[in-house]
């Protein structure tokens, strides 16, 4: 043991240092830990894009895909329907599509590439159950609109192009998940159209 | 026999532990009815752990086998469906429970100065106990379990800027998956389990170091015999030890009625949507969350406004944390504090009950403006005391206890 006087100023300057280089370490051993819960290589893969085949999508029908997991509704929509899309605007919530739930190249009435046909996540935008598809029964929830998207959980109503209507618990349009089309008959979800 | 206790007393300080805790520990010797819920929630603790272990011997938390698996415990394994029913009644006998003896806390004052940490503590476990149920109530995989968690994480994702990688870090999937049920497996058996043990640990060394409070809410520390005993304070072993068992007949009689003549509590305990396998493409009719979540849930549903939502959710449990800090009124039980705190007290009981049977149903019109209206009765009733405490109108206390 030495017996030189304590320097309490050089003693204080170790204690920090020492503090701060082991914090250091600890923040970065925690690193593994925080990123082994983010999604898994496997889970990326299966989160690849999806080939649809739209040319047996009869007028009025839906169609459900999976990607990533989530139903991907494809729906053609009949001409009446579209029509109607245009004049309802008043009703909604966000009828132009400022918030950014679409990819630009579907920022338009109809919220999709070609008019007839629209690409939707069909998930609520209020806390992600699945909307009910009321081909020609919507008019019970909104009046003088025959086609919609009823969500159960929370009762938020959407429109054909999956406008959330004003005054549900829903705040945002259904999101559009980045899409193309391969060709007449094919869209790929998952990747965007080239611009 | 006493060489073996004193050569442990040597070493460990066994005799003097169990002084301090249990055989000399001082307890009003006033206590009611109202005091049984707190050894009950350890009686319900130790349920839970016991007959958790002994389900993970048979359960497969992956999203292939879970649902298969807890079938299996229930058909297949000799007497895994006592286990299994155990574990889930035990689950809601546990917020039963913990809702009493936080109204005990409540009426009586308990969280009182010096008592804060206590209840400090005391807010954790309940804290702690929500995601161990919400957890556990993902862990069979039904249909309930997949679209309870997504409803309850996609709550982060109202969080702005970073809400959607955070629910993505959460569920470590673009939605929920099997990624998301093991991760909620090892939370649920291992990581909370531990923390929770702990905070009770803590919550009970707390209690001990300030003593228990009384319905007549004064100290009994104050007036102390020549020994040092409180003379208001009997010993907790064999006096309160004794009346505990005639809480936990009580209790058992209940809980034993619910595991073999209505496990699934007559669908509030386990919902019905529960019994059929999760599927991410089908949303069931109507989501509600297990009942003890309801009222908060209906605070959340309330608000027309997702993050405003969360954020009085979250507000409507985080205030009680501060509960200490919000009354300043030096009386503690409402034996002896104003007809207006009593009523607040009511009133703050009766918009959490109403607001609970609403977090059941599905919202029409007319149940959100009551829920909106019962929101704001929860929230008054913190308001309320923060303001009427300071300078309240308190009848005289009494020097020792009464009865």
């Amino acid at each position: 043991m030495s017996n030189a006087p304590v320097d309490a100023g050089r003693r204080r300057f170790l204690t920090w240092t020492t503090s701060v280089v082991g914090g250091v370490g600890a923040a970065f051993a925690a690193v593994p830990f925080i990123s082994s819960w983010t999604p898994s290589a496997k889970a990326r893969a299966a989160g690849a894009p999806v080939e649809v085949d739209i040319s047996k999508v009869e007028p009025g029908q839906l169609i459900r895909v999976e990607w990533r997991g989530k139903p991907v509704w494809v729906v053609n929509r009949p001409q009446a329907v579209l029509d109607n899309l245009e004049q309802i605007g008043d009703k909604l919530a966000d009828p132009d599509s400022s918030e950014p739930q679409q990819p630009p190249y579907t920022v338009n009435t109809h919220r999709s590439i070609k008019p007839q046909l629209f690409v939707g996540v069909g998930l609520c935008t209020h806390l992600g159950c699945s909307p009910t598809y009321l081909p020609g029964s919507f008019a019970e929830q909104v009046q003088g609109v025959e086609y919609g998207f009823f969500c159960p959980c929370h009762g938020s109503k959407f429109d054909m192009a999956g406008r959330v209507f004003s005054g549900v618990p829903a705040q945002l349009n259904l999101a559009v998940p980045p899409h193309q089309y391969l060709d007449d008959s094919t869209i790929l979800v998952g990747v965007d159209q080239e611009a | 026999m006493k060489a073996l206790i004193s050569w442990i007393d040597d070493r460990i300080p066994m005799t003097k532990t169990w002084e301090k805790h249990i055989s000399k520990y001082p307890a009003p010797k006033n206590f009611n009815f109202w005091y049984f819920f707190g050894s009950l929630a350890m009686l319900v603790l130790v349920n839970q752990l016991l007959t958790g272990i002994w389900l993970t011997m048979h359960y497969n938390p992956t999203a292939e086998g879970a649902f298969a698996s807890v079938e299996y415990i229930m058909r297949d394994v000799p007497w895994g469906w006592l286990l299994r029913y155990m574990h889930s009644t035990g689950a809601s006998a546990f917020f039963v429970v913990v809702y009493l003896h936080m109204y005990r806390g409540l009426i009586y004052g308990s969280y009182q100065k010096p008592r804060e940490l206590l209840w400090l503590f005391g807010m954790l476990i309940f804290l702690v106990l929500m995601a161990e149920a919400f957890m556990g109530y993902i862990l069979p995989w039904g249909q309930m379990s997949y679209w309870g968690a997504q409803v309850i994480i996609s709550l982060f994702g109202a969080i702005p800027v970073i809400g959607d990688d955070l629910t993505l870090w959460i569920r470590g999937d673009y939605v929920v998956s099997g990624a998301t049920l093991n991760r909620f497996f090892a939370l649920h058996v291992v990581a909370l389990p531990l923390v929770l043990v702990m905070l009770v640990f803590l919550h009970i060394i707390a209690l001990h170091e300030v003593g228990s409070n009384n319905p007549d809410g004064i100290e009994i520390k104050k007036n102390k015999d020549a020994n040092g005993w409180p003379k208001d304070g009997i010993p907790f072993h064999p006096y309160y030890s004794v009346k505990d068992i005639v809480g936990v007949v009580g209790f058992l009689f209940f809980f034993c009625f619910v595991i073999f003549f209505m496990p699934d509590g007559g669908g509030y305990f386990l919902e019905k949507p529960n019994f059929e396998i999760a599927n991410p493409l089908k949303t069931p009719e109507h989501i509600a969350p297990v009942w003890y979540f309801t009222p908060f849930y209906a605070i959340l549903r309330a608000i027309p406004d997702k993050l405003g939502g969360v954020i009085m959710m979250g507000l409507s449990i985080l205030v009680l944390f501060i509960l200490p800090w919000l009354d300043r009124c030096k009386v503690k039980s409402w034996r002896y504090r104003s007809m207006l705190h009593r009523i607040n007290i009511a009133q703050f009981i009766v918009c959490f009950i109403i607001l609970g049977v609403l977090g059941v149903l599905p919202p029409t019109e007319g149940r959100t403006l009551l829920a909106q209206i019962t929101t704001f009765g929860y929230f008054a009733f913190f308001v309320l005391l923060w303001f009427y405490s300071k300078n309240e109108a308190t009848k005289p206390l009494p020097e020792r206890l009464t009865k």
